[in-house]
């Protein structure tokens, strides 16, 4: 029973901006919409990576947890020979026991001793896939995903999600299913306490919040969705390797989340959006590009912590202080 | 079955002896204080009671339950609720949000229900409750504003609220009166009395201020170099020679 509370100008962006997804495939080029669906996985990891924010625990292990989606999904798919509807929700789960382990030894620890720890046990896992050639393929990493399809060639119910088109849909379901999931959290109670956690650990531990019990759920729930894009991204490029899942796209992760912010729901939405359009700009910097995406975090933390989102309240805040001066003088 | 028990009650921090061997028992209704002078081992005896410290030996029991050495959320959740010395409060929520979230043991937020479920912090009827206890307490002038934005004195009050807001049986108040002034302070001690009287909860507070302690509480335990000095109403506590001794020079407001 879903049941939304939204206001009505909420409502009608949302529809907007759904609209415009819908339509997309018929406005741009196919090698754009490969590049939107990849956006898509995206915000469904940043939007899943700032969950675990709200409770203040920011880790370095989110890139891993999608990679653990996305080993499951090659590992059920192509050595079991699973459907996909059999494949994503067992790469979700697996994921999400795997998020259990982490975050069962990780709930002892705080602040700057969880991210680091966290670090850790995230790449004790890549070198399992990369140590392991059975089932992980080692280095090379697992090729030759099966393609996504729905029913078999001739069917009249027949898709085939090789197509970037229908993947590009397939994902795009999958996208509002987990941002739904996500928004109703956030407006929840339980997600409520789960803030209070962040702003005062030990308020919350006194009016009787578990918090520890609270971290670890938070770390489940987060990974379960990071699991999702994770298995979304195998079935899209179709093989996977350890160097997909390096420090590297933890940072970018990371970037998105401080770009745009991760105290509203909106944050990581602006975060992933605003830097994958730099992304692509800046494509004939090459190898110059991590070195400007490095400048931008640290004047984004300089300038504008709490990222793009606190951006109209601070120019509210400005224009109220000059009107006021003008008022004075 | 006594209501809230301490027995023995010690807590070393190295060779250091905070708290020594301490007992006390409050009945159930009661609004009890715990004075000491500086340094007398009385936070370290709100945070053993509250479980924030685990004690060397000795125990403490809530109705008929052990305590000593649960986590505070557990003890909360029997009823036993604490506040804090300083203004302990989710700075970036309203009042009214403030209060909702301190509901939340009460309330059956579960991950399902907030998906699937009603679950939703801006519903009236989570709200209800919420409003009531602001009511209750005098707060719906400030029922909006952030949290942060509050003098201290209604800082403090708001910790109170939220700590009433669980609904126990006891309540534990770290220094409820600390770093308030004249008028601060009486709205404060009528709340506490309000507290008791009106939904009887238990009491007890932990406090450094002589005046208030003296005219809320029915009963006060005295410690002084981590050992109880004296207990008695607050009439035995003021001719008491061994306490006018332990706070002369210290603090002269025994009066």
């Amino acid at each position: 029973m879903l049941k939304f509370n939204l206001s009505n100008h909420l409502l009608v962006g949302s529809l907007v901006v759904i609209v415009f997804f819908v339509v997309a495939p018929n406005l741009v080029s196919a090698y754009r919409l490969e590049l939107l669906t990849i956006f898509l996985i995206n915000v469904i990891l940043a939007q899943s990576y700032r969950l675990m924010a709200t409770t203040g625990d920011w880790t370095l292990c989110h890139y891993i947890l999608m990679g653990v989606g996305a080993y499951a999904t090659g590992v059920l798919a192509k050595m079991a020979g699973l459907p996909f509807y059999v494949v994503m929700p067992m790469a979700c789960v697996v994921t999400a026991f795997v998020s259990l382990l982490f975050a069962i030894p990780l709930s002892r620890t705080l602040g700057f001793a969880f991210f680091i720890a966290s670090f850790a046990l995230g790449e004790f896992v890549r070198h399992v896939w990369l140590k392991f050639h059975y089932p992980f393929g080692g280095a090379r990493g697992i090729n030759g995903i099966p393609k996504l399809e729905i029913g078999q060639g001739g069917e009249w119910y027949f898709i085939d999600f090789w197509d970037s088109q229908n993947f590009y849909y397939f994902t795009l379901i999958f996208t509002i299913l987990a941002l739904m999931i996500l928004f109703r959290i956030d407006r929840s109670r339980l997600g409520n306490a789960w803030k209070s956690i962040y702003s005062d650990r030990e308020l919350s531990e006194s009016i009787g919040i578990d918090v520890a019990k609270s971290r670890i759920m938070v770390f489940c729930v987060s990974g379960f969705l990071a699991g999702l894009a994770g298995s979304l991204l195998a079935y899209q490029i179709g093989s996977i390797d350890p160097h997909n899942f390096e420090m590297v796209e933890m940072v970018y992760l990371i970037i998105w989340c401080v770009v745009g912010g991760v105290k509203t729901f909106w944050g990581p939405l602006i975060g992933v959006l605003s830097m994958s359009v730099v992304f692509e700009l800046t494509r004939p910097l090459a190898e110059w590009r991590p070195a400007l995406f490095g400048l931008i975090l640290i004047l984004f933390l300089v300038l504008l912590p709490g990222g793009l989102e606190t951006l109209p309240a601070r120019i509210r805040a400005m224009l109220n202080k000059t009107s006021k001066q003008r008022e004075a003088g | 079955m006594s209501f809230f028990l301490v027995e023995n009650l010690t807590k070393k921090f190295g060779g250091l002896i905070a708290n020594n061997n301490i007992s006390m028992e409050v009945e159930k209704g009661e609004i009890r204080g715990v004075i000491g002078p500086n340094g007398a081992g009385k936070t370290t005896f709100f945070n053993l009671v509250s479980g924030f410290y685990r004690p060397t030996s000795g125990k403490v029991s809530f109705k008929g339950n052990t305590i000593s050495g649960l986590s505070t959320n557990k003890i909360a959740r029997l009823g036993a609720v604490r506040t804090f010395q300083r203004a302990a409060l989710f700075t970036d929520f309203t009042v009214l949000e403030n209060v909702s979230i301190a509901q939340h043991m009460n309330t059956n937020s579960s991950l399902l229900n907030a998906i699937f479920g009603h679950d939703n912090h801006r519903e009236a009827e989570s709200l209800e409750r919420a409003e009531e206890i602001i009511e209750f307490l005098g707060m719906q002038q400030e029922r909006d504003t952030m949290a942060d934005n509050l003098s201290h004195g209604l800082q403090r009050q708001l910790g109170v609220a939220m700590a009433l807001a669980t609904e126990p049986e006891l309540l534990m108040l770290d220094e409820p009166v600390a770093g308030m002034n004249s008028g601060e302070k009486a709205v404060m001690v009528g709340m506490i009395q309000k507290i008791r009287d009106k939904w009887g909860v238990t009491v007890l507070l932990v406090e450094h201020d002589m005046r208030t302690v003296m005219n809320l509480c029915e009963k006060i335990t005295v410690l002084d170099f981590g050992q109880k000095l004296a207990e008695g109403s607050p009439e035995e506590i003021r001719s008491n020679p061994k306490v006018i001794e332990a706070y002369l020079g210290a603090d002269d407001s025994v009066t």
